[in-house]
């Protein structure tokens, strides 16, 4: 830049989701239907055994994952435990261990 | 675009605006920004359109920058703007036609709050009189002034040397048409159209012979905003403004911009030097900006008049591709010229955004 302005122009927190990344979601949506049914309550959240030692939060990271914001999330998915109590609450029937699982596969796969 | 549900919209937006006999008081920043506009105007309403329109001398800034700002009470704006109006009354006027589209909100905001308080009025009265010694009269009719080159388009048109109208195609100029938030977006029935559908600039650049470029953000906000532009380390938000909304325009291809308010064509135009120089992006044809005009300027290039004297070379953004598409005669040696012929110094080039 030849000029120095002293700012810089602020990032637009726009999710366009005509051009937002989706292969993500996709792939969840193939290999673990349930992942349609999540409506988001974070009952999984609130009973992560893992989120009381960290900031794991699969209510969260299913919201980024609709929205394509997947950079950053293989640090935050490898904190669950696979103990499935957030499988025991959804009251909407979500495989959560098998939707962690598939992000971990999917996250290899799409790197 | 749907013109005939348009239109029924627009119908229900339609103001008053008086035909002669203005007093005219003119913006504090415009006269710094675009310094030909508010000249240009008088100069169509008096020699080509023969109107009576009257500046005062003592005219003083409506302090909306303060009020906007947070720096100036109401209160006190309030008798700020309760001199003006006794200006005008002591120079025997009614209706009052204001320059500067923040000065137009404010002067809204402020009859409406008498409107409904009257308590309110009667205390400025005295507050005013008990500071200067002046009475004022409400004004009968309160017009921007492009409300009254609205009104007049048709007889602009009918004494035009130039049409926007692409010489070399014989196509429309593409316009974007951007309004002022402070013309309508607060009192829509204050604007001609509302606040969603103004029709105050698409209706001149319709009766000039453009086409309007309808697109996703054309209400956005320029980016002005006063307190995100004033501290420098804000200035960020204000610039993420402007380029959102040239991102959304740039796919319809304008080949110009026309603004009815002080600040949207100065940061319309100043910002998209910025943009390209951070970002090494422009968003006209062949690496130049989009042009940005004043409607006074838009108008002084339909009649005819000569862009140096139109002040079209303080703009940042180069206007010439536009000049050249509406076939306007222009002399560039000229271009840096004051009135006395003396040399006014040549503008660095930038490293990215061309220029002529």
């Amino acid at each position: 830049m030849a000029v120095q302005f002293g700012y810089s122009i602020n990032k637009s927190n726009t999710i366009d989701m005509d051009t937002a990344p989706r292969a993500m979601e996709s792939y969840l949506l193939l290999h673990e239907p349930s992942f349609a049914r999540c409506i988001g309550c974070g009952c999984c959240t609130a009973t992560c055994s893992s989120g009381v030692f960290t900031q794991l939060n699969l209510r969260q990271i299913q919201l980024r994952i609709r929205r394509g914001e997947t950079q950053g999330l293989l640090p935050e998915i490898q904190k669950c435990m696979l103990c499935g109590k957030c499988q025991m609450v959804c009251p909407r029937g979500v495989s959560t261990r098998n939707v962690v699982l598939s992000i971990q596969r999917a996250l290899q796969l799409l790197s | 675009m749907k013109l005939a549900g348009k239109k029924r919209i627009w119908a229900d937006y339609q103001k008053e605006i008086p035909q002669d006999n203005y007093f005219y008081v003119r913006s504090c920043i415009r006269q710094n920004f675009f310094p030909a506009s508010e000249v240009t105007f008088l100069r169509i309403l008096r020699q080509e359109l023969g109107k009576d329109i009257y500046e005062h001398i003592h005219h003083t800034t409506c302090s909306g920058i303060g009020y906007h700002s947070d720096v100036i009470p109401l209160e006190t704006t309030m008798t700020v703007v309760a001199r003006q109006f006794a200006l005008m009354t002591e120079a025997g006027y009614e209706n009052y036609a204001c320059s500067c589209i923040t000065s137009f909100g404010l002067y809204s905001e402020i009859l409406e709050t008498w409107k409904h308080f009257p308590e309110v009025l009667e205390k400025v009265r005295r507050d005013l009189k008990a500071a200067t010694g002046r009475e004022f009269e409400v004004p009968k009719h309160l017009a921007h002034a492009s409300d009254i080159i609205y009104k007049m388009r048709h007889e602009i048109a009918s004494r035009a040397r130039y049409k926007l109208v692409n010489r070399y195609t014989g196509q429309p100029l593409r316009v974007v048409e951007h309004i002022g938030c402070h013309y309508s977006k607060m009192f829509p029935s204050k604007g001609v159209g509302g606040a969603e559908y103004p029709y105050v600039l698409a209706g001149m650049v319709e009766a000039w012979g453009g086409e309007v470029v309808d697109y996703p953000e054309r209400r956005h906000c320029c980016g002005f905003g006063f307190r995100q532009y004033l501290v420098q380390a804000n200035r960020g938000y204000s610039v993420a403004n402007t380029q959102k909304k040239f991102e959304s325009m740039a796919p319809f291809k304008p080949d110009m911009i026309i603004t009815n308010c002080p600040g949207c064509p100065y940061f319309l135009d100043r910002w998209q030097y910025v943009i390209a120089e951070m970002e090494g992006k422009t968003y006209g044809e062949n690496g130049f900006g989009i042009p940005v005009f004043t409607y006074e300027e838009v108008a002084g290039l339909v009649l005819g008049y000569d862009p140096w004297d139109l002040g079209l070379q303080v703009h940042q953004t180069a206007v010439e591709p536009i000049l050249d598409k509406m076939g306007v005669a222009y002399n560039p040696e000229k271009k840096y010229l004051g009135k006395d012929g003396q040399n006014l110094g040549h503008p660095e080039t930038p490293a990215y955004s061309k220029v002529y």
